[in-house]
């Protein structure tokens, strides 16, 4: 448009020029007026009007070879978009057909009974390993297994539903070799399969091939079993790449494989007895826990941790991050078969597409699931700071957005091989890696630098005076704080990372850590037609995390409705836990709105720590009620006791093993030095207000009281002393 | 003696002990046991199990989760002179289950002898151990079978363990 408006406004002296010339020889001047646009200037041209017949002959040229142009081009670009769109629409029908068969010999018979769904391949090639496998230990007769090409469809294993694949109709036979040597009835016959040679081999191609026919070839080679079976799959890996094998269907769906998703899954089996639980996550991890990552696993003394993952609590009790060991869960292929049900779990897959009115995704290989309750768990994913991403691959090279356990593994290396790393973002997690990483800097001269832009660590949690004192005990633990630093510029010199600050100062680096904050996943939204939140982000849902029908969400990616507290995201371990919990109640019946309050903790390093619950946010008005803290107020101290390491757990431990509770911490606590500082907040309880409601409530290390906070929040009344409150919580005992 | 600073829309208040020692005046609203929205803890208002409850740990919910649930539902309506001594084929199938998990159910060795010996002491003691008296085996492993036999318990805090 601007093109054009350019080339009229070249244009339209010209062409005033010319009729001025006409005018001349019929009217007046006044026509000039009337035709001038308005609010444009007048261009008055420097060679005045036309002088001739010539040059008007030469306008009169120059304007038709300009349309002339104009108008070839125009043609060009259509056809060549037309020609695209053509290719574009050949390419995706193309598709279905590409994952069936790439081989000339394909009958449209074959892909029938296929096409209608692609996960119907799924489980037929899943069939393939299973069969070959089975075929390689039964010695099966060859003349039978003539007729078994007839089989153009393997029928799944028992029970796994045959929803997408009418055509197949399976007699409910098990996965045993000797079984796949009867013809199943209706399936089709098809000419070229029987032509296939008879040798044992064969028959494994010839059934893979009744899956995809882009086996056959390999099929025909005369090579041993295995590696027939091998060949058939790799064609069908590169196409459909899943040796996993993914049930057609799961009663419960749920999407993502991380803390929220595995305490659905939980409660699912814990009050549907039997329950068939599936989840898909894209991670290649079963579920683990985040909150380690960023904190005990840095002080573990194994030097193999980043292999194994455990870590060691300050009681001695070691676990690992995962929630779960491997055999707790069931394999996908079983998840439909097995007697009592289970939880499976999918790695590696990423679901695409939700189609809500079908009640079924779609994962990127295409293969579709159906359910009958979904749960969204996805999570997030962290930020990045823009001056970063566009500071170029070098720069990115050496950055970590730090969330899962592959980069807890790739810090740790690059923490040992480099010199200096560098931290942007004072939240939760810059502040506990700053306070692992300035750990390890006393041993191995680590450079560790944090940059926020707020006044203090936690500045946006804690008061200013909390902040500040906060960030000083950060600084004891060996890491330099930049405050007040808004990141202007990063580029890549001399094999370093430089950082310009907007106040000036530069802060040259081995390695960046972005820590500045997390854009929940709603990649799913657009597809399944879901509400997206436009102050929080995230999913929008009610107060029983329900989003449509059949559709519930839970975690960082839920925005919610808290009756007590009004809407709102939360990103913390625990609430992923209770709001699990309950999206996996709710979606068994229960119809309970979130209620619970969830919590959440940080330690600063193993002296500092706190508790806390609700909203917790520095703008708000506080009260803070202090004492002086002793020895025995420690994070080691409390789980010490408590006999747990996770904070969240010691609640529920005390109650399934309360003799444990009794005994003191046996371990001998190294006494820290008594914090002497003139502003000693040893240890205390804060209140954030809102219109005089309490709605927030710190326990600075002050442990195992937070019954006592919940019950404050959800009371939700106005207390005129709120020194008698502070008193329910006993901060002078232990 | 308590000391109050305000530092802007922040109160700072510093307390001794003496300070806290009187009790509190605050109120707080009185719990209503029927709560429909409250979490509970093993056992419900309504005498039912709560399988859910986070004590559990996984309990209810892993591969064993079945015979668990069989098994400790038998005990809790148990109403023999020695509680659940006539849920002895359930538990039976609930242990043969946990063996297959090693992983899951850590075996302790003592359990295991009492399991081996034929006497029927071993199947109380086996029946008992859902009480509070074999307190060590509970302490070494959340996953062991839950120690409450009670029938209220505080709210509890809810984790997701292993």
């Amino acid at each position: 448009m601007l093109t054009c408006k350019t080339v009229w406004r070249k244009l339209a002296p010209l062409a005033r020029a010319s009729s001025t010339v006409c005018r001349q020889n019929v009217g007046r001047a006044g026509l000039n007026n009337v035709r001038r646009p308005a609010g444009s200037p007048v261009a008055h041209m420097s060679t005045g009007p036309a002088g001739g017949g010539g040059d008007n002959r030469l306008y009169v040229l120059l304007v038709g070879a300009a349309c002339l142009g104009g108008g070839v081009y125009a043609y060009q670009t259509v056809k060549g978009d037309k020609q695209r769109y053509q290719e574009r629409l050949s390419e995706i029908a193309s598709r279905p057909n590409k994952a069936a068969a790439e081989q000339p010999d394909t009958f449209i018979q074959l892909e029938a009974p296929a096409v209608p769904s692609t996960e119907t391949q799924e489980a037929q090639i899943s069939e393939t390993p299973v069969s070959a496998s089975a075929k390689e230990s039964s010695p099966p007769a060859p003349a039978d297994e003539v007729s078994a090409p007839s089989e153009t469809t393997e029928p799944p294993p028992a029970a796994e539903p045959v929803v997408e694949a009418p055509t197949e109709e399976p007699a409910e036979q098990p996965a045993v070799p000797v079984v796949e040597d009867e013809p199943s009835p209706p399936s089709d016959p098809s000419p070229p399969e029987l032509t296939e040679p008879p040798p044992a081999p064969v028959v494994e191609s010839v059934e893979s091939e009744s899956t995809a026919a882009a086996e056959s070839p390999a099929a025909e080679t005369p090579a041993p079993q295995a590696e027939v079976v091998a060949e058939s799959e790799t064609p069908a890996a590169g196409t459909a790449p899943s040796p996993a094998k993914i049930p057609s269907h799961a009663p419960y769906l749920l999407i993502g494989g991380g803390t929220a998703s595995f305490a659905a899954a939980r409660s699912i089996r814990a009050r549907d007895p039997g329950a068939r639980v599936l989840i898909v996550t894209e991670e290649s991890d079963l579920p683990y826990m985040r909150p380690p990552l960023s904190k005990e696993l840095w002080f573990s003394d194994d030097p193999s941790v980043t292999d194994t993952l455990r870590f060691k609590q300050w009681n001695g009790k070691e676990r690992s991050i995962y929630f779960q060991p491997p055999s707790f869960y069931i394999s996908p292929e079983d998840l439909n078969s097995i007697e009592n049900g289970g939880v499976a779990v999918l790695t590696g897959k990423k679901v695409m597409h939700m189609d809500v009115r079908g009640n079924k995704v779609q994962l990127e290989d295409s293969t579709e699931i159906s359910y009958d309750k979904c749960l969204i768990a996805t999570g997030g994913v962290p930020r990045n700071l823009q001056v970063i991403e566009r500071a170029g691959e070098e720069v990115m090279k050496k950055t970590t957005l730090f969330r899962k356990i592959d980069d807890f593994k790739a810090l740790d290396k690059v923490s040992r091989n480099l010199k200096s790393i560098t931290i942007i973002g004072g939240g939760f997690l810059g502040s506990e890696l700053a306070c692992a990483l300035g750990r390890r800097s006393a041993d191995s001269g680590l450079e560790v630098i944090q940059m926020f832009p707020e006044k203090g660590n936690m500045g946006k949690v804690l008061p200013e005076y909390l902040s500040n004192w906060t960030t000083e005990k950060v600084k004891r633990e060996g890491v330099k704080i930049l405050s007040e630093a808004l990141v202007k510029n990063v580029t890549h010199k001399d094999d370093k990372v430089e950082i310009q600050l907007k106040d000036g100062r530069v802060v040259k680096t081995d390695h960046i850590v972005a820590a500045v904050g997390l854009e929940p996943n709603v990649d799913l939204a657009k597809s399944a037609g879901l509400e997206v939140d436009s102050d929080f982000g995230g999913y929008r849902v009610n107060a029983e995390l329900q989003a449509r029908s059949n559709i519930w969400v839970a975690g960082d990616a839920a925005c919610f409705y808290d009756i007590r507290l009004g809407r709102r995201r939360v990103e913390h371990h625990d609430h992923a836990v209770v709001s699990g919990r309950l999206a996996g109640e709710n979606m068994t019946g229960a119809s309970k709105p979130y209620w619970h309050q969830s919590m959440f903790w940080s330690d600063l390093g193993p002296d500092v720590g706190y508790e806390a619950i609700g909203i917790v946010d520095s703008s708000l008005p506080t009260v803070g009620v202090f004492a002086k803290a002793t020895a025995k107020d420690t994070p080691k101290a409390a789980t010490e006791k408590s006999g747990t390491g996770i904070r969240s757990e010691s609640e529920t431990e005390a109650v399934a093993t309360s003799p444990v509770a009794t005994s003191p911490a046996a371990s001998p606590t190294p006494a820290p030095p008594a914090q002497q500082q003139k502003e000693d907040y040893g240890k205390g309880v804060i209140f954030y207000l809102r219109d005089k409601v309490v709605v927030g409530i710190i326990l600075w290390n002050v442990f195992n009281r937070m019954p006592i906070a919940r019950k404050i929040i959800k009371d939700g009344e106005e207390h005129a002393d709120l020194n008698e409150v502070a008193k329910l919580f006993n901060i002078h005992d232990d | 003696m308590s000391s109050v600073r305000d530092e802007g829309k922040d109160r700072i208040i510093f307390v001794t002990k003496e300070d806290h020692a009187t009790p509190s005046s605050a109120e707080l609203v009185e719990e209503d046991p029927n709560d429909p929205y409250e979490e509970r803890g093993l056992i419900l208002p309504n005498g039912e199990i709560n399988w859910n409850c986070p004590c559990l740990g996984g309990m209810a919910s892993g591969p064993c989760g079945t015979e668990f649930k069989d098994a400790f539902s038998c005990f809790h309506y148990s109403k023999e002179e020695v509680k659940g001594s006539d849920c002895l084929e359930q538990f039976r199938a609930m242990q043969e289950c946990m063996q297959r998990y090693p992983e899951l159910y850590p075996q302790e060795d003592e359990k295991e002898k009492q399991e081996t010996s034929p006497e029927t002491d071993s199947v109380t003691a086996e029946t008992s151990t859902p009480d509070q008296t074999s307190a060590p085996v509970q302490d070494s492993n959340p996953t062991t079978p839950p120690a409450p036999d009670e029938p209220t318990l505080p709210p509890t805090e809810t984790s997701v363990e292993s």
